[in-house]
This record gives C-alpha cells, structure tokens and sequence, in this order.
C-alpha cells in the first residue's frame, strides 16, 4: 500500500536510535524550580503568588487572563523565593516564580479527580483543560483551550492526534506512544467530546512501526483510526499533515478550524486526559534528552522550571568540547546559550553536540533545491533576496509570512546560506510595520 | 566540565546536507572526464592543448577578477571556473588555435561571468558567451573542421555530421553519418560532443548525484524530438530522423552540461519545463531552417535571456493558495 504524504519535503538523517528504545525515566524534581509565567504563544500568565508564599504541588501560581494565554502551576511543593525576571529558553529574560522544593511533593488539595470523565459536556472540558494550563506540547505552544474552542460558524469533523515525531533525535513522543497508548487514545476522545467531531485519527510515521502496532491494537474495538505516514520532514507540520491525511488545504493565513480540523500533539492528549481524568494540571512532562555531546542520553518525565542543568546532569553530564546545546528538534529548535534555563512546556527535547566548523558561506547558485522541497510551496531564495534588499512588499506578495520557519531550504542549501533566518528577519519586520500602521 | 554561557547561538536549523557549492562543481567536473578522455582519443594532442589552455585562461582570468574586485581568492577553487575552461574547450573544433582559444577563455569570464558579479548572477551560460565570441570574431577557424585521429578521410571536403547534412546534401547522395559513428563519436566535430555514450555517461552520472534537474535534458530531447519527427515523417527524403538529431552535433553537450547551468536556467519546476522545450524547439527550427547548421549554442543562449522572465512568471502556488480568478 502507498503510504499517505504530503508533496516536497526533505529526509534528513532521523538519529533517533540514541534513545528510541529507552523508556521513559522519572527525574526526581530539582531543588529549585524556575518557573517562566510565559511558556506559550500569547500573552504572559499574572502572577498569583508572592515571596514567601508556601505552595503546593500543582497550585496554579499564574493565571492566564485572555484568550491567548494559559496558567501555570507550581512543579513542587515548597517555598516562593522570589517572582522576578529568570532567564527563558526564548532567549529574552521573562518573569518567572523561582520555587524552593521542600522535598515533600505535597498534592495541591483542591485539585479533584472525576470519575466519569467521559460524561462531561463540551463546556466544562474546555474549562478543565483551560484550568490545568495545557498548551500545545509538540513545540508552538497553542493554548489547547483556544483549539478545543472552535468558532461556532466552523463545524469540526476531524480530530488528528499528532504522532509523527518527524524531527529528527526526539523520542519522547514515540515513547509516550509506546507507554501510554490508552491515555493518549482516552485523551483524544475527549478532544472529540469536547469538539464534537466525528473522526479521530492517529498519524505515525512508518520508522515508528512499534508505536503503531501498539495504538492499533488499542483502538481495536474503537472508531479511533491509526494511520501510518511516510517517513518525511515536516510530516508532523500542522498544515502539511492535514493535506496529507484528509487532502485538505488549509487556506493561507488561516487556522485549520477553517477546513474542519483541530490537530493535537499526542503529548497534548495525554495531557488533556491527566487533566479531565486525575485534575492534575500541566506540571510535568516528556522530553528527550540526547545528541552526541550527552554522555547517557535518555527520554525523561521531567517538572516544569526543572534547569536544563538538573536535567542533563541526570543524563550523565556533558561531554568535553561540547558547544551547541538545542531546545526542541535539530531542524527547528532554539539555540540556548546557557544551561541555566528552565524546561518549560514547550522543550520536546534537549539536544547537545560538538559542532562542526560552519561551511563557507557561498552566493546562491539557483540550484532551486529551497523551491523544490518547500512544503509550503515558496521559493526561499526569491524570498532572501526581496528582504536582503528590503523589498518586504514583494516578500510578503511571494507568501513570506506562509512560512513556517521548517529549515527545509537551509538544510539542503549548497551555498549554506542562512534562509531561514533571512526570512524570519523579513517576516519580523513586516510584522513590526503593521502593529505600528494598526497603532 | 565546560564552562557556562559558552553554547553557540545560532538560528535553526542546526543540521546541515553535505553538500556543498564546490561538491556539485566537482561533480559536474568529473560528468566531463568520459568526453574530455574520448575528445583526447579521437583529437589526440590537440585535444589535450585546447583543454588545457581553456582552463588555465579560465582560471587565470577568474583570479585577475577576484583580486579586482577584492574578494577572497578562495573562491577560485569552487570548480566552476574549471567548469566553464572545459566546457568552452569542448565546443570548439580541434583545429582552432590555441591563442584564439585562450581569448574565448577570457571573454567567457571576464563578459560571461565577472561583470555580472561572479558565480551566481550571470545570465548567460559562460562557456557559452565565450563561444558566441570566437563564432563572431573568427568564423573561418571555428568552422574549419578536421576528421578525428582515426579516419583516413579526405580532409579538404571533410565536415561534421550536421554539416554534412545541411550543405552537401547528405540524405539523398546516400552519404548521411551512420547512426553507429555518432554513438561512438568517430566522427568530426567539436572536442568534446563527438562521442555520445561517452556524454551520456556523464549525464547519468550527473542525474544519479542528483547535480541537474533531469526535467532539462528529458524536456529538450522531447521536444526536438517531437519537433524533427513531425517533419520527419512527412517527408523523410528531405529531413532527418529524430535520432540523428538527437545523437548528431552539440545536442547531448548541451543538454546535459549547459542547458542544466544551475545559474542560468529556471528556477521554478514550471519554468523548467518550459526552457527545456522552448531549447529543443529552437534548435529544430535553426537545425531545419536557419542558415547554420547546429543551433544548440544559440537556443541555450537565446532562453537563458528569458529565465528571470520565466521565472517571474511561473511562481510555484503556495499550499492553501486559491487560484487566480
């Protein structure tokens, strides 16, 4: 059987034997934790704790007051030692709760479990879910509250549960596939509840066999669908995933509520059901620890504020010479330049290497490899060029701001031309003239 | 223990394909060893002097330029300097003269690349702007033509194939080369577009390292083939089949390693199409109806003027994009 895909795309290598098949381990919570009030795409939760609070493990200490926000909850049970500005693995220096563990993991009492989760109407899982502060975990960091809320005028039909994994390195949600099939199958039920859509269907890319295998037999007796994809970077991107499994193209500018579909990350749905099942919100997650400069790389259940490190000292400690240190995936992660960040909701991994020296910087010799493997269909280097000479009304004419950011065009670019950057420089400038035109 | 805050900052994405500018170039190099070797077996020492000045002025003229224009003298080494000596050095007959050689040489540089800026932003194939000068400049020496090393022929009446078939008549005195002598290239002609398995091992070798768009040569021969063919078989007394035209001539150097010049050559999967066919179409008309009797110099020339065009005109839709009204 043909496997279901979406055109262009590249192969990268996946590297993901270093933790593939390591279960997830449980790292014991940090002695302090580093809690960002911003850990998602909109507006930064308000504090609700000051210094010398006490506060319980899971007790929400910043709320998320607008739509596009989400609140977060402390990690551990301990002691407010300061809210002030921490580091973020964003770069930018962001309030955040430092949290002095007392060791004792006290469970924030009001937190209640349900024992029917399955009978709750749409309303009250949004409210849940918005409760427990769940965001998107496969890296954006949408509020799901925001998706779960589709606009009245726009029926959802279609649930896609998000298991590709197509970054290459990071394991840990094929490992949470593996481990906990029923709460990821559970979790997307109730993103169907809440949605009242009809279909679910679960995507896998084909190097993840086993994790299929398992969900399949999982869902056996369910309306649940496992599909298996072709391995190819970006499968997982929400758009290039929905054309590849419905054949659906979601119009430009748009949100895949405009064809019928709501698209979670299989973290995200395992996180819905410990929300609406057990009330516990989202203080902890999966993540993958691994690349060549990790000394015993790992996939670990890791708390929220937990430094990067806490973490990779738990995996082993750095190699010597080590000089990139990632959050997220190779191909879409974020340079950190210190160890001394917080995981927040949206680190899928932490990924460490000796580099090699950077290639020479040749001028494009219109090979049209970027055009060739665009997923989005753009022509990068056309691009490059209007915001190289700041031209950003043809940029943006040419889809600029369809872009999204995937690293295609760089990774295959035989000149080694940074376009990616180039682009989200244009694109961060087009975005700054409109506020101030809006302004 | 390494030291805090010493991680490099970088933008994503943090791997990088191995390949690289240099590696397609020397790629593309070793594509022409087979015809470089059969041009040496067919022209001998002529062969080896043509190559050998072309890219020694090609390379000679690159580092003048470089050092004009103050960039790094590094880039000298990125293999397509080499590219274009070799090139221009297999479109010219085998008894031109070295010195007129070594003045395409740096006219396909100094004209055809440099004042553009370099690799990059010509728009005309190099090699090529070389050869369209020493056509103009000297048409008796780049039209005299020297049966190869083997033949024991009669070299005052002695032309190539397509020569042969636009003056002399060839179809009907019954003196048309033999399919058999194209294949292997026993025949006269430029250095290197003599022997046609010996450019389509290059041309394999080239698509299989993925190091031109396939679409190039497929869509030129199918056009020129569709083109030929049609007269072909209306009137096969008077024009030659689409084989022959396919095997004769320029056609298999041109396709594969200069109608596929990255640089000049579309860069939209539409446009693509629509350069290959309007070269084999081009080379059909000028084959059949112009006054020279190879075209292909000129139809490759003639549409790399139109690929920022082409390009403009044919941007790939963007996923989600609704089609124009």
């Amino acid at each position: 059987m043909k496997l279901k895909t979406f055109p262009h795309g590249i192969h990268p290598p996946e590297s993901k034997d270093l933790t593939a098949e390591k279960a997830i381990e449980s790292m014991p919570p940090p002695e302090k934790v580093f809690i960002p009030l911003l850990q998602h795409f909109g507006s930064p939760a308000v504090s609700l704790v000051s210094k010398g609070d006490e506060v319980y493990l899971g007790q929400k200490i910043g709320e998320g007051k607008t739509l596009f926000s989400a609140s977060v909850h402390s990690s551990v049970s301990g002691k407010v030692l300061a809210v002030d500005n921490y580091n973020h693995p964003g770069g930018d220096s962001i309030p955040a709760v430092t949290i002095a563990n007392d060791g004792q993991d006290r469970i924030f009492p009001e937190l209640k479990k349900i024992s029917n989760p399955f009978s709750l109407n749409p309303k009250d899982i949004q409210q849940i879910v918005r409760e427990a502060g769940v965001v998107g975990l496969g890296g954006a960091s949408f509020p799901t509250s925001v998706k779960l809320s589709p606009p009245k005028d726009k029926p959802i039909d279609t649930i896609i549960i998000n298991g590709c994994e197509c970054e290459p390195m990071l394991t840990a949600d094929y490992r949470l596939m593996l481990e906990h099939p029923e709460e990821i199958l559970k979790g997307a039920e109730i993103i169907r509840q809440a949605t009242e859509a009809e279909r679910i269907i679960v995507s896998i890319e084909d190097n993840k066999l086993k994790a299929f295998n398992t969900l399949k037999k999982y869902a056996k007796n369910s309306r649940t669908e496992i599909t298996l994809l072709k391995t190819k970077y970006p499968q997982g991107a929400e758009k290039n995933l929905i054309f590849a499994l419905l054949r659906r193209k979601v119009p430009r500018g748009r949100l895949p509520f405009d064809v019928g579909v709501i698209v979670q990350n299989v973290g995200t749905a395992k996180a819905i059901w410990d929300a609406v099942s057990q009330g516990i919100p989202l203080y902890q997650r999966a993540i993958t620890v691994s690349g060549s400069g990790i000394n015993k790389p790992k996939n670990i259940l890791v708390r929220i504020g937990t430094p990067f490190k806490n973490t990779v000292a738990f995996c082993g400690g750095l190699k010597n010479g080590v000089d990139t240190l990632i959050m997220g995936g190779p191909m879409m992660g974020l340079s950190q330049w210190s160890l001394d960040v917080p995981v927040i909701k949206g680190t899928s991994g932490i990924l460490a290497w000796v580099s090699s020296p950077s290639p020479l910087e040749y001028t494009c010799i219109r090979c049209s490899r970027c055009i060739g493997h665009c997923p989005m269909g753009l022509v990068p280097t056309q691009l490059m060029n209007f915001v190289k000479y700041d031209n950003l009304t043809k940029a943006e004419d040419w889809g600029i701001l369809d872009c999204v950011e995937c690293g295609c065009c760089q990774y295959l670019c035989p000149a080694k031309i940074p376009l990616v950057h180039w682009i989200r420089l244009g694109k961060n400038k087009i975005i700054a003239l409109k506020r101030k035109k809006s302004a | 223990m390494i030291k805090n805050n010493s991680f490099i900052i970088q933008s994503s994405p943090h791997i990088k394909d191995k390949d690289s500018v240099p590696k397609i170039m020397y790629t593309v190099i070793i594509s022409l060893l087979p015809a470089s070797f059969a041009s040496v077996y067919f022209f001998r020492l002529k062969a080896v002097i043509l190559l050998f000045s072309c890219i020694a002025a090609a390379l000679l003229t690159e580092a003048l330029f470089l050092w004009l224009r103050k960039k790094p003298l590094s880039s000298l080494w990125d293999g397509s300097a080499i590219i274009t000596g070799m090139l221009l050095a297999m479109t010219l007959p085998p008894s031109l003269s070295p010195d007129l050689a070594i003045i395409g040489a740096v006219v396909a540089i100094s004209i055809g690349k440099q004042v553009f800026g370099g690799l990059g932003y010509n728009i005309f194939n190099p090699a090529l702007v070389g050869r369209a000068f020493l056509q103009t400049a000297f048409p008796v020496a780049m039209t005299t033509w020297i049966p190869p090393a083997l033949t024991k022929i009669n070299t005052a009446t002695f032309a190539t194939p397509l020569g042969n078939l636009k003056f002399q008549d060839a179809i009907a005195q019954g003196t048309l080369t033999p399919i058999k002598s194209l294949f292997w290239g026993n025949i006269g002609g430029c250095l290197g577009e003599t022997s046609f398995i010996a450019l389509i091992l290059g041309g394999f070798y080239l698509l299989y390292r993925c190091a031109i768009n396939w679409r190039i040569p497929f869509g030129i021969f199918l056009s020129l083939v569709i083109f030929t063919g049609i007269f072909w078989l209306t009137n096969p007394e008077k024009f030659a089949s689409p084989l022959f035209h396919i095997l004769a001539g320029g056609l298999m150097i041109g396709a594969f390693f200069m109608a596929t010049d990255m640089v000049t050559s579309p860069i939209t999967l539409l446009g693509t199409w629509i350069y290959a066919l309007g070269i084999g179409i081009v080379v059909g008309l000028i084959r059949l109806f112009g006054g020279f009797p190879e075209g292909v110099m000129y139809s490759i020339l003639f549409m790399n003027a139109f690929v920022p065009l082409i390009n403009r005109y044919t941007r790939p839709r963007i996923l989600g994009e609704r089609r124009k009204r």
